[in-house]
């Protein structure tokens, strides 16, 4: 183990950290402290890419990294607060599953997520050895989490979360996208957080709640 | 034939025959207690000591003595053969038989049901059967022996057959029992690999393809699997086990449960020769699925035997998970690290033997002195019963796990294989593991919570009934027997090297490698290969007396303060009383609330106006509704069916046997 | 073995003995200033022990043998923990015969004779402390295992000292296995010693106290002996801690003078920012209904088993 070097110790630690982020949503409860955990979340991303950058010398990851800061630690955070304060929804109500069982789903998800990226890690060189297992892991538990939760806040959250799964595999397999595809990207995020802010205060002017159940009442009656 | 007689077999031979003499000498008196149940037990115990010091003088020489005695059918001699496996297990069955038949000859009374002669001769011919099964050296011997075990132990079990579930539980044991064999018969059929050769000595010699093999191994683990109380084939053992009289269930568990244990090690690791290392997924899946279930259920009874029952069942769970790695390992090319999971594998066979028995002898005697089976009409035994209570204490602590008692040393020795895990050459084997393991730990810890509540709630606080308070402790010989096991518990415990050294001919025999003795001390276990790790327990359990002596001594010394006797304090709330401690089921509650879907509870709760509240629950295994019961169902159609042909009139059976004879010569023509 | 190893071994017993109370006395403290109060003395602890073994002890007339010694026993083995985990020299004789597995087993016995010392008197509060003890107990160590073989499979031991003399030694660097694992051990370590988000230590509000209501029916030097073992537990396993993730300052070699002058600020120093750590994260969580207990501990070992999974998957 002494021959591995510090950088890829370092991101080796930020990947753990990711799914180590990713569990912890997944065993939470209150949307405020899920969107704490969704910044440190971006935190960690974007301390992952500034040492990509570093090791790699790829100038445009230092453009990303701080696009992930500006957006993921702070714009959509702050938003999302905001959002909580004014929809006053700071707990979400019981998940569709316990924790512990949502945390073993969650387990077996990542065993199925590694086995998965084997042959991917095997191909691709430049790949942390993990890290491609790990980002998997971290979509997929995003995509388990926006299942579990009844609240429409945690759902978001679980989508932005999902997204930095995609952020962070395409980063560890090829550094980064092209510089295009990523604005475009963020822009999307950007816009889908905003509509959807619309979109939660027209669901609640219409039902008074944030849950989204109600929506199950809008199906046609046979 | 042979001119010397091999004497250590003849001798084990000689004593299993003295057994059946002694179960037939029950006969001469079957109505007498003093005779056939004091004097020949007693005997039957002495014959188990024999028979333990035979097998183990075989085990620390290592050698294999054959015998061939012409009995049974013509050109069918009976083949035995004692190696260091067998003598391993028949060291078990005479070690924990001793202590068992002499609690045995203080236990039994009149009005059991059976008479007492004629349950000394089934109990006899069980351990007899058992011995056989153990020496057999041919599928013959094996098979009958088998069934001998199983028929003698299902009369045992249905000792008070006038009780209709308990006929019902030894029905349903008979039945499963009898899948069982079947599935081993298949199997012998597949491992003599065409030779039509019966003997285990040529089961060895055949080649079996890849393919066939995993079918015999699948077949030994179905067969040996129902014997052992492996989920899903465990559905008899929690009603079977409490049934029977408290030595036939601490015979049950502690004894007959091995004897499936040895038979999937004897065509496992021996007649299949070199397993292949995926064999292995399935008793290692299926041991930890047992591990948990077992030890779930048995945290929510109510009834102290069925307690017991379903901690056998998470037992037999850690064992053949360590027969499941032992595979993986011996088939990767890990000889020394199979030799270490074998290792723990064997030691908890025998250590569970010992606190097994110790436990269920136990409640034969909370059984006998209260006549009360239903824990949450116990309580406070531990004032009135102190002899029981103190070496069941022993076995409790045992059975958690704790250290320096023996029950440690096997779950040590299982966790330190399972940390070799990690270097498999199968990535995916290697990601099972730790969850493995951490099913392994989950069902240690669960076993101390199922402990605490068998001992709290029996031995512990106040009385739940007045009756209680007649409660004698118990005889003299049953004194000896617990007594006997309690002190096996901590020899197991405190002397390991001495035992893996003895173990280390079974190894070497299974496969192929002893476990390295790395240690230089002789009180110090040190047996994995490659790593500083040790462990001793005399020292441990010297280093904890010293302790807590100078504890007590400073104490004493210095703060000479006197001790008073009050009434209880909890809290100031003077009007408690016994019936505000917690039920077994209150004890049980968090698991039952935690694990709610293994579980399908049927409650009635008292509405708050009741004049008699009555709280009562019932928590049955969903494995009957889901799995049991259509196979029940389907069993009754088929047989419905078949009983279409059945016409009553002899003219239609006599054309039924015609047109068979007809169709068997057709056939017998064309090829 | 030379002697001076025995001395260490003697020295760590006897400095876990008296540096316990003060462990305790420092943690109130910091909780007292975080949330305003004044603070308490440093040695309120020891002085609360000296009072309760100059009482009179009173025991309830149906309690058994059992009851008398359980206090010994959990006192005992809290001590002799003290001795197998290596706070400040890795050269210790027991832990020969005492591995990190046998430590839990340790921890377990102390558990299990608590908790049958807790149901002997039959009140309503003990065996209902017991009863979720053990439901405490039976997620809390498993977790701590799996943690602790997280750190064996690093350094393929699992002797405690052996596991700390490699992870000090700088050949393994940082491994993301261990932030999963130390995050699960805070969360046992809050469990097992009746922290706040578990359990409220200063509430003698029944519906909630798990290791209040054990020790209801002990009084005078039993009680201060139960007390005293209590703060044993919490201070062997802020030790665990330091072995496992910051074993920095642990003299590896023969201890000397010279190893003892590290060791010995080292350990204080720790200390310190430990009972800060705890004092912090106990003032800001809140007391949790008592059915929500598995589902934290599930979490916790939960983490544990994934930190197994990561070092399994990232070999690091």
């Amino acid at each position: 183990m002494t021959h591995i070097p510090l950088a890829q110790q370092l991101l080796d630690t930020c990947a753990a950290l990711l799914l180590l982020l990713s569990f912890a949503m997944l065993s939470q409860r209150r949307v405020v402290t899920l969107v704490n955990l969704y910044a440190a979340q971006g935190a960690v991303l974007a301390a992952a890419t500034l040492l990509l950058a570093w090791r790699t010398g790829e100038d445009h990851l230092y453009v990303s990294a701080a696009l992930t800061i500006a957006l993921k630690v702070l714009f959509l955070p702050w938003l999302l607060h905001r959002l909580i304060r004014r929809l006053e929804v700071y707990w979400d109500t019981e998940p569709l599953l316990n924790v512990s069982g949502n945390m073993l789903v969650g387990l077996v998800i990542v065993v199925f997520a590694f086995s998965l990226a084997q042959p991917i890690t095997l191909l691709a060189s430049t790949a942390t050895r993990g890290a491609i297992g790990i980002a998997v892991s971290v979509v997929l538990l995003a995509f388990l989490m926006m299942i579990t939760r009844r609240k429409a806040m945690s759902q978001v959250v679980g989508f932005l979360s999902m997204e930095n799964g995609v952020f962070f595999g395409a980063m560890s397999a090829s550094y980064g996208m092209p510089m295009v595809v990523e604005l475009g990207v963020a822009l999307d995020v950007l816009v889908a957080v905003l509509v959807m802010g619309v979109f939660f205060f027209q669901i609640r002017e219409r039902f008074d709640s944030l849950d989204l159940h109600h929506l199950e009442t809008l199906k046609e009656h046979e | 034939m042979i001119t010397t007689l091999p004497p250590l077999l003849t001798g084990c031979v000689a004593l299993l025959c003295a057994w059946v003499l002694v179960g037939l000498a029950g006969l001469l008196r079957p109505g007498s207690v003093r005779f056939a149940g004091r004097t020949l037990f007693t005997l039957g115990a002495v014959l188990g000591l024999g028979l333990a010091v035979l097998a183990g003088a075989s085990l620390l020489s290592g050698g294999t003595e054959r015998l061939i005695l012409p009995l049974g059918l013509p050109n069918l001699p009976v083949h035995l053969r004692l190696d260091p496996l067998s003598s391993l297990f028949l060291f078990l069955l005479g070690a924990s038989s001793f202590g068992i038949s002499v609690f045995a000859g203080g236990y039994f009374r009149q009005g059991e049901g059976t008479l007492p002669g004629l349950l000394c001769l089934q109990y006899h011919l069980f351990l007899a059967s058992m011995g056989g099964v153990l020496l057999a050296n041919d599928a013959y011997g094996f098979l009958v022996a088998w069934e001998v075990m199983t028929l003698s132990s299902y009369f045992l079990v249905t000792t008070q057959h006038r009780i209709p579930e308990i006929r019902r539980a030894g029905f349903l044991y008979l039945l499963m029992a009898h899948v069982g064999a079947l599935c081993l018969l298949l199997c012998f059929g597949v491992l003599q690999g065409g030779s039509w050769l019966f003997t285990f000595h040529a089961m060895r010699a055949a080649h079996l393809s890849p393919g066939w093999a995993a079918v015999a191994f699948l077949l030994a683990l179905i067969g040996f699997g129902a014997k052992a109380g492996l989920v899903p084939l465990h559905v008899w053992l929690p009603d079977a086990h409490p049934a029977a009289p408290s030595p036939v269930s601490a015979l049950m568990s502690g004894v007959m449960l091995k004897t499936a244990v040895y038979g999937m090690l004897r065509v496992g690791l021996d007649l299949l020769g070199r397993p292949l290392w995926w064999w292995g997924l399935a008793p290692l899946i299926l041991g930890l699925l047992t591990i948990f279930y077992g030890v779930v259920f048995a945290a929510v009874q109510t009834d102290m035997k069925r307690l017991l029952a379903y901690s056998s069942i998470e037992n037999m769970g850690l064992v053949f998970a360590g027969i499941g790695l032992t595979i993986v390992f011996a088939g990767s090319g890990m000889p020394a690290v199979a030799a270490l999971a074998l290792l723990a594998t064997l030691y908890h066979c025998l250590n569970h033997s010992f606190m097994k028995s110790l436990l269920f002898l136990g409640t034969g005697s909370v059984l006998h002195a209260t006549g009360e089976r239903n824990l949450g009409r116990l309580g406070g035994l531990i004032h009135r019963m102190p002899w029981v209570a103190w070496l069941t204490l022993i076995g409790t602590l045992a059975i958690a796990g704790l250290p320096p008692l023996n029950g440690f040393v096997s779950e040590w020795l299982l966790l330190q294989s399972f940390l070799f895990a990690g270097q498999l050459p199968h990535a995916f084997v290697n990601l099972l593991i730790p969850m493995g393991m951490a099913l392994v730990v989950l069902g240690a810890a669960l076993a101390g919570y199922v402990m605490v509540k068998f001992y709290g709630i029996i031995f512990l606080g106040q009385p739940r009934e007045t009756s209680l308070a007649h409660a004698h402790d118990c005889g003299r010989l049953e004194r000896i027997g617990l007594l006997w096991l309690a002190l096996g518990c901590l020899a197991l415990g405190l002397f390991p090297l001495q035992v893996v050294h003895a173990l280390g001919a079974v190894t070497g025999q299974l496969v192929g490698a002893a476990v390295p003795q790395a240690s230089a001390h002789w009180w110090l276990l040190a047996p994995v290969p490659g790593r500083s790790v040790s462990y001793g327990p005399l020292v441990f359990l010297t280093a904890t007396a010293a302790v807590v002596l100078l504890t007590v001594f400073v104490v004493r010394l210095i703060y000479r303060q006197r001790v008073r006797r009050g009434p209880a304090w909890d809290c100031g709330f003077g009007a408690a009383t016994a019936r505000m401690q917690d039920t077994a089921e209150g004890f049980g509650q968090p698991i039952r609330h935690l694990f709610q879907p293994f579980f399908e509870i049927e409650r009635e709760l008292p509405e708050p106006a009741d004049r008699t509240p009555r709280y009562r629950i019932a928590i049955r295994e969903r494995i009957w509704r889901l799995a049991y019961e259509p196979l029940a169902r389907a069993v009754g159609r088929l047989a419905n069916a078949a009983a279409r042909i059945q016409q009553g009139r002899i003219s239609v059976y006599l054309l039924y046997s015609f047109v068979t004879l007809l169709v068997l010569l057709a056939v017998a023509l064309i090829s | 073995m030379k002697p001076v190893d025995w001395i260490t071994q003697v020295l760590e017993m006897a400095a876990a003995l008296a540096a316990a109370p003060v462990f305790l006395g420092w943690l109130n403290q910091c909780r007292a200033w975080l949330q305003n109060r004044r603070a308490p003395s440093l040695w309120l602890p020891y002085r609360n022990l000296h009072k309760l073994f100059h009482k009179e002890a009173v025991i309830a007339e149906n309690a058994s043998p059992l009851f008398r010694i359980a206090p010994y026993v959990v006192f005992g083995a809290m001590v002799l923990a003290a001795g197998i985990i290596p706070s400040m020299g890795t050269r210790l004789p027991l832990v020969v015969s005492a591995d990190a597995i046998a430590l839990v087993g340790l921890f377990a016995a102390a558990r299990m004779f608590m908790t049958l010392a807790a149901m002997d008197v039959g009140t309503a509060f003990g065996t209902l402390g017991a009863r979720r003890e053990m439901m405490v107990g039976f997620l809390a160590e498993p977790a701590l295992l799996m943690v602790i073989f997280v750190a064996s499979l690093i350094s393929s031991s699992t002797a405690l000292p052996v596991i700390t003399a490699h992870l000090a030694s700088g050949h393994v660097g940082l491994s993301p296995s261990l932030a999963f694992s130390a995050v699960a051990f805070i969360l046992v370590l809050l469990a097992e010693n009746a922290r706040i988000p578990v359990d409220n230590p200063a509430t003698h509000l029944e519906l909630t106290m798990i290791h209040e209501a054990m020790v209801l029916e002990y009084s005078a030097r039993h009680l201060a002996l139960m007390e005293w073992a209590a703060q044993l537990k919490l201070f062997n396993y802020v030790c665990i801690g330091f072995a496992l993730f910051f074993p920095w300052g642990v003299a590896t070699g023969h201890i000397g003078p010279a190893g003892l002058l590290v060791a010995i600020p080292a350990l204080a120093v720790k200390l310190a920012a430990a009972g800060l750590g705890l004092a912090v994260i106990e003032t800001v969580s809140a007391k949790m209904r008592v059915m929500r207990i598995p589902e934290f501990l599930g979490t916790a070992f939960l983490f544990a088993v994934l930190g197994l999974l990561v070092h399994v998957l990232l070999k690091a």
